[in-house]
Order: structure tokens, then C-alpha cells, then sequence
């Protein structure tokens, strides 16, 4: 028995150092204290709503979210807008519809059924009007990257002036978490950009966190549904685990031989 | 095998059973007799046996959903993931599944190792053992393509450009796989096929695998011949069914524990971005069961010989029954081979560990030595320890120890023990 746990130790040991070795060239994230982290966690619904206005007002501009509809906006375990909230939202977009009995294309206001409309028409289009740069499809942005929500929320907030001795190309800024440091995102955030309409104060680690938060939510919309369906999960096959034991102890009972 | 006729009481089940002995083949596998020392290491053939039914059940439902296109692929999986019911338990029990089916079956070929099992008679039941590990990499490998993400694309580049390394006709070969100039859909498609058709080969080749374990029976911790049945055994059912149960289901909550709270920790973060032929990954990394192959094919300097290597390095264990030539079955009466059974499993993490890092300065080195090593522990080490070992003596059965109470005895008891 404890040669089993020892090969878990050694196995999860080296499957957590490989893992962390992949994002080798990091440097220390900045931290902050998730609250759907954990056996339990859950998102804060605060955070995932005014996460929602810094991407709708400040992201959205440049990166789409194709993967997200606008019924997910008012889904359990989301941010959970009331529908009525969540149809505003939809309406307030312009979709392209079509085509109509008469052969043409149209727009009229989104609806809930509707996917995130997207900023630019494709990937070329997005490319020229930012300087040959594809902002990426933020859907599920926060698991392809590898320090994950934490990498995301300090990127947010690492801009610097680059060290002396650097030279930065038109369009390209320094970020002290950037891969390479180079990024030709200019630092999308600022103090006070946006107001957050429940009077939140929007700081850049402010909204930095609350739209890491969202990010989370988008890429991985059933965690709430995961953790609690996994602590019930874990605890009945614990239960039945020590049901099993005692009977299988029972059972070799009638041979001498010890289990 | 039990030695009395089965006969069924009822007249319905006899008429039955002279057509079609299906209540013999229960009757059989009820009471086949099993070794009674058999220790927890022993579990994981049932476990795998799990895992097989788990990948193919979860499977076939999202086969149900997913759409086998370049264009498609990455946003099918994200569907799974948002708008089928439970989609994201599905795939993520089938994805973590992948990687403890590996876990289950390293333990098993290992224990195997350990205690002799794939000597003389079992040599048939571990080359199809062999051969089921070699299916189960390349249906891993298909399948980790199909979400279609930078790692599937790149990762399937590589593995077949292996091909070309193949001399005049590799370029040949690898386009007749690609099914085209580039890994692009008619690739994806027929991946998607053969990863649907391979569980089932596999499922075939573990009913030959039990077959040909039924005949000789279990090997045990202490390796001896046991007279079936006998006081050393007991009938698989209820005795080992329930203690395989029990190690199923603490095998169960590490797999749930995975799926729930860290269902993409054994994944790679590219593989959650779409695939995209004009940007290569920094690092292409396979699946972490792959590793020790890929530290091996990389620390060749020539592309050939590096995948003649990493081939190497599994057919060699295809003729392990007879590059073993100690007659000894269980480590536990070979001091010496059990020392360097510890060597290679520490050998196999190491080039675990060199798989991940980049192929380069002292990792470079430490691969090479390791993959030196683990072609050394089977082409010379085993050969040679059978011959000079001085093992310790065998007990005559499981239960009777020699003569009064041997002493080695005890000592196995001990160790297995210590074992468990």
C-alpha cells in the first residue's frame, strides 16, 4: 500500500513539474485570490457582470468571442443576467440575417438564440486593421494559454516602458509577461476607461480581474456544474469504496489468506 | 479449469447449453481458479478492462456530435463542451480516460515485469498484451488529432513525417497517409476512422488475452506452478471479483478526481487553440504516456535510426520472454534482477521527464545515456543475470511452506506485505 502511494507521489510529482516546466521561461505571475478555484468554487456573479461590460466596451472591439451565444449570458452558473437583461443585450446588436425570400441579405436586431457578433467580417479583415496582428478568438482563450487565468490578469496589467537597450518596432509594445515581450496589443486598459454600472471603482486591477474572471466563465461554462457534481461524485465512490472494503474483508475471511 | 463436467439444472438451460455452451463459458469464469496470494498490482487487469468499455462507451456518444472536418472539427468539440447535455462530462471522462488507461496499463506491463509473468508458458498471452499497447498509442495519438487544435496538427505532422525517414519510398508513404501534400482533412477524416475501428480490434485482443491467460491460469507473487484448483487457490468469483472491485473503485475516485478538478492539467494549453497550418507551436510536445518513445527518437541524432530506435524500444519487449533466460519467475527470489528492475523503472521515468524538455544541452545527454541504458537492461543485463544470478530458493506452494517453515518463505510473505 505504501508503494502505491509513493508511485502517485513520484507520478504526480513529475506530471506537475513537466507541467509547470512547459511555461519555463515565465516569470512569477501576478496573483489574486479566485474565487472559483477550489473544491467549491464557484464565480463571483459580480465580477462575471462587470467582467462582461469591460469585453463588451473594451475587448469586443478587436476580439470576437464566436463560440458564446447570447442565451449563455443569462444561464446558470454565468453571469446570470435576467433573460429580460439578456435580450437587451442581444438587441442591441445588429445581425446579418438571410437570405430573405427575395434573395438578400439583412440585418436586424440579435436575438438570444444568436452567437457573439463578431468585430471584424474574418481573419484577414481583423489582420489589416491591426497591423498584420490577429486578436485572438477569446472563447476558450484562458485555456490556451499556458499560466491560464493568471497569465491573462497579469498580461493585463504588465505593460512597462521597455528596458534601455530594447527596440521596439512601430505598433509594438513592451509587456513584462508577454512571451518574447513583445506584444502589438497597446495596453487596452486604464483607470477609469470604463464606468462599471454598480459603481464599482475601475481600476486596471479591478477590471483586469473581473474580465479574467469572465474570460474563465467563457472558456469553461459548466465549472460550477463540475465542481458540485464532482464533490458528490468523490464522496459517494469514497462511501461505497469502504462498503466494498468491509464486505471484500468479510468475504476473504473464509480463506486464511489476508487481502 | 475446474475439473468436473458442468452440467446446468435446468431442462431449458441444458437444451441451451448443448447448442450453445455460453452457461459452461459463465460456469468456467465463475469458478476459474486464481492464486490466492494474488496482491493489489494483480487488479489492474480488470481495470483496464474498465477503462476499455469507459473510452468506447463515451466515445461512441461523442462520436454522436463531433464532425470529422478541418473546418468543423474545433467548433464541434466546443458544441460538446457548451450545448450537448453533459458534453463536457463525456469529453472530459473520454480525454482524462485516455491518460489513466495509460497510467492502468504501465502499472500492469510492469508488474508483469516484476514478477516474470511473460515467461514460459505465458509468452503468447504477453505478445498479444504487446500488441494491444501498440494499438492503444496509435488509437491515442488519433484521437488526440480529432479536436483539431495546434497540438493535434502538429503533433500529427511530426509522427508522420516519421515515415519519410523510411528510405525511397518514406515520401511516398507519407503522402499516401496524409492523403495529400499536407496533414488537411482527407487526414483527419480517416484518422477519425481508425480511431472509431482500433477499441474494437483491441476489444478482440483482450478476449484473446483472458483466453490465453485462462489456459496456464495466473501467474502469482511467488511465480511457482500452483496445482489448480487447490488449497492455493480460490474461485474468481466472489473472491476476486470483489477485490477487483475494490481497487476499481479506488482507482475511480483518482480518475474522478482528475475529470472533475483538473480536467485539462494532462492536456497541452495549444490544443485549445484551432489548428493553423502558417504557425508552428515553440514546442511540440506529444501526450505525457508518449514521452519515454519520443525522449528515445530524439536523442538518435539520424532521423532513421531514431525511429528504428523508438520502434526498437517496444518490439524489444515483443521478445522479452526469451531475451530473459532466468528460469525464475518472481523478482522476489532474484536480489540482483530486482535491483535492476528499480534501475529500469527509475530509467523510464527519466526519459519520461527528458520527453518534455527540449532536445538540448545536459537534458540531450541525460536521453542519450537513458536510452542507452534501457536498450542495455534487455540486450545485456537480462541475458547475462539469468545465467550468473544466484537466486534464492523457490518455496513448493503458496500455502505448504518447505520443510518445517523455510525461512525464505517468510521472507516473501514479507515482501509481499510489504508490497500491498
Amino acid at each position: 500500500m505504501k508503494k502505491i502511494f509513493k508511485l502517485f507521489s513520484i507520478i504526480i510529482l513529475l506530471s506537475l513539474n513537466s507541467y509547470s516546466a512547459f511555461s519555463a521561461e515565465k516569470v512569477e505571475y501576478l496573483k489574486t485570490d479566485w474565487s472559483f478555484k477550489g473544491l467549491f468554487g464557484k464565480f463571483d456573479r459580480a465580477s462575471l457582470q462587470r467582467g462582461y461590460q469591460v469585453y463588451t466596451e473594451v475587448c469586443a472591439a478587436c476580439h470576437s468571442m464566436k463560440y458564446l451565444s447570447y442565451r449563455n449570458l443569462s444561464e446558470k452558473g454565468g453571469p446570470e443576467f435576467s433573460v429580460a437583461q439578456a435580450k437587451a443585450i442581444a438587441a442591441s446588436f445588429e445581425v446579418t440575417d438571410g437570405p430573405n425570400s427575395d434573395g438578400e441579405m439583412f440585418t436586424r436586431p440579435g436575438k438570444l438564440s444568436d452567437k457573439f457578433v463578431m468585430p471584424y467580417e474574418n481573419v484577414k479583415a481583423a489582420e489589416a486593421a491591426n497591423g498584420g496582428a490577429y486578436p485572438p478568438d477569446m472563447s476558450v482563450l484562458v485555456k490556451a494559454r499556458g499560466g491560464g487565468v493568471d497569465y491573462i490578469y497579469s498580461l493585463l496589467q504588465g505593460y512597462e516602458e521597455a528596458p534601455s537597450g530594447m527596440t521596439l518596432d512601430d505598433g509594438v509594445h513592451y509587456n513584462k509577461y508577454m512571451y518574447g515581450n513583445k506584444i502589438k496589443m497597446s495596453a487596452p486598459l486604464s483607470d477609469g476607461i470604463i464606468e462599471y454600472s454598480d459603481g464599482t471603482n475601475a481600476s486596471v486591477e479591478q477590471m483586469s480581474k473581473d474580465v479574467t474572471t469572465f474570460l474563465m466563465w467563457a472558456a469553461e461554462p459548466s465549472l460550477e456544474a463540475r465542481h458540485q457534481m464532482g464533490f458528490k461524485a468523490i464522496v459517494y465512490l469514497i462511501i461505497l469504496t469502504i462498503l466494498v472494503y468491509f464486505s471484500m474483508k468479510r468475504i476473504w475471511s473464509r480463506v486464511e489468506s489476508e487481502v | 479449469m475446474s475439473d468436473h463436467e458442468y452440467t446446468p439444472k435446468s431442462k431449458a438451460g441444458k437444451w441451451f447449453n448443448d447448442r450453445l455452451p455460453l452457461l459452461t463459458l459463465a460456469n468456467h469464469l465463475t469458478d476459474y481458479p486464481t492464486p490466492k496470494n494474488l496482491n493489489y498490482w494483480w487488479t489492474f487487469g480488470g481495470i483496464l478492462t474498465f477503462c476499455l468499455i469507459t473510452q468506447i462507451v463515451t466515445g461512441l456518444t461523442l462520436a454522436m456530435h463531433y464532425i470529422a472536418h478541418a473546418d468543423m472539427a474545433f467548433e464541434s468539440v466546443e458544441h460538446i463542451m457548451r450545448d450537448v447535455n453533459y458534453g463536457w462530462l463525456i469529453r472530459y471522462i473520454h480525454a482524462n480516460g485516455a491518460s489513466m488507461f495509460f497510467l492502468a496499463v504501465y502499472i500492469h506491463i510492469f508488474r508483469s515485469l516484476f514478477y516474470g509473468s511473460y515467461k514460459s508458458p505465458r509468452e503468447i498471452i504477453w505478445i498479444i498484451g504487446i500488441i494491444i499497447y501498440l494499438l492503444m498509442m496509435a488509437a491515442a495519438f488519433m484521437g488526440y488529432v480529432l479536436p483539431w487544435g495546434q497540438m493535434s496538427f502538429w503533433g500529427a505532422t511530426v509522427i508522420t513525417n516519421l515515415f519519410s525517414a523510411i528510405p525511397l519510398v518514406g515520401e511516398g508513404i507519407v503522402t499516401w497517409l496524409w492523403g495529400g501534400y499536407s496533414v488537411d482533412n482527407p487526414t483527419l477524416t480517416r484518422f477519425f476512422t481508425l480511431h472509431y475501428l482500433i477499441p474494437f480490434l483491441i476489444l478482440g485482443l483482450v478476449v484473446l488475452h483472458i483466453w490465453a491467460l485462462h489456459v496456464p491460469g495466473n501467474n502469482n507473487p511467488v511465480g511457482i506452478d500452483i496445482k489448480k484448483p487447490s488449497k492455493d487457490t480460490v474461485p474468481f468469483h466472489p473472491y476476486i471479483v470483489i477485490k477487483d472491485g475494490f481497487a476499481l473503485l479506488m482507482f475511480m475516485i483518482v480518475f474522478a478526481f482528475f475529470v472533475f478538478y483538473a480536467p485539462n492539467i494532462l492536456g497541452h494549453a495549444d490544443n485549445y487553440i484551432e489548428a493553423n497550418p502558417l504557425v508552428t507551436p515553440a514546442h511540440i510536445v506529444p501526450e505525457w504516456y508518449l514521452l519515454p518513445f519520443y525522449a528515445i527518437l530524439r536523442s538518435v541524432p539520424d532521423k532513421l535510426l531514431g525511429v528504428v530506435a523508438m520502434l526498437s524500444a517496444i518490439l524489444i519487449l515483443a521478445v522479452l520472454p526469451w531475451l530473459d533466460t532466468s528460469k525464475i519467475r518472481s523478482a522476489v527470489f532474484r536480489p540482483l534482477y530486482k535491483q535492476f528492475y528499480w534501475i529500469l523503472v527509475a530509467d523510464v521515468l527519466i526519459l519520461g521527464y527528458m520527453g518534455a524538455m527540449p532536445a538540448e544541452g545536459l537534458y540531450l545527454l541525460i536521453a542519450r545515456v537513458a536510452t542507452a541504458y534501457y536498450f542495455l537492461h534487455f540486450l545485456v543485463i537480462l541475458p547475462v543475470l539469468g545465467l550468473k544470478e544466484r537466486t534464492i530458493p523457490l518455496p513448493l506452494s503458496i500455502t505448504e511452506p518447505v520443510l518445517g517453515g523455510s525461512p525464505n518463505m517468510a521472507m516473501a510473505k514479507k515482501k509481499e506485505s510489504k508490497l500491498e
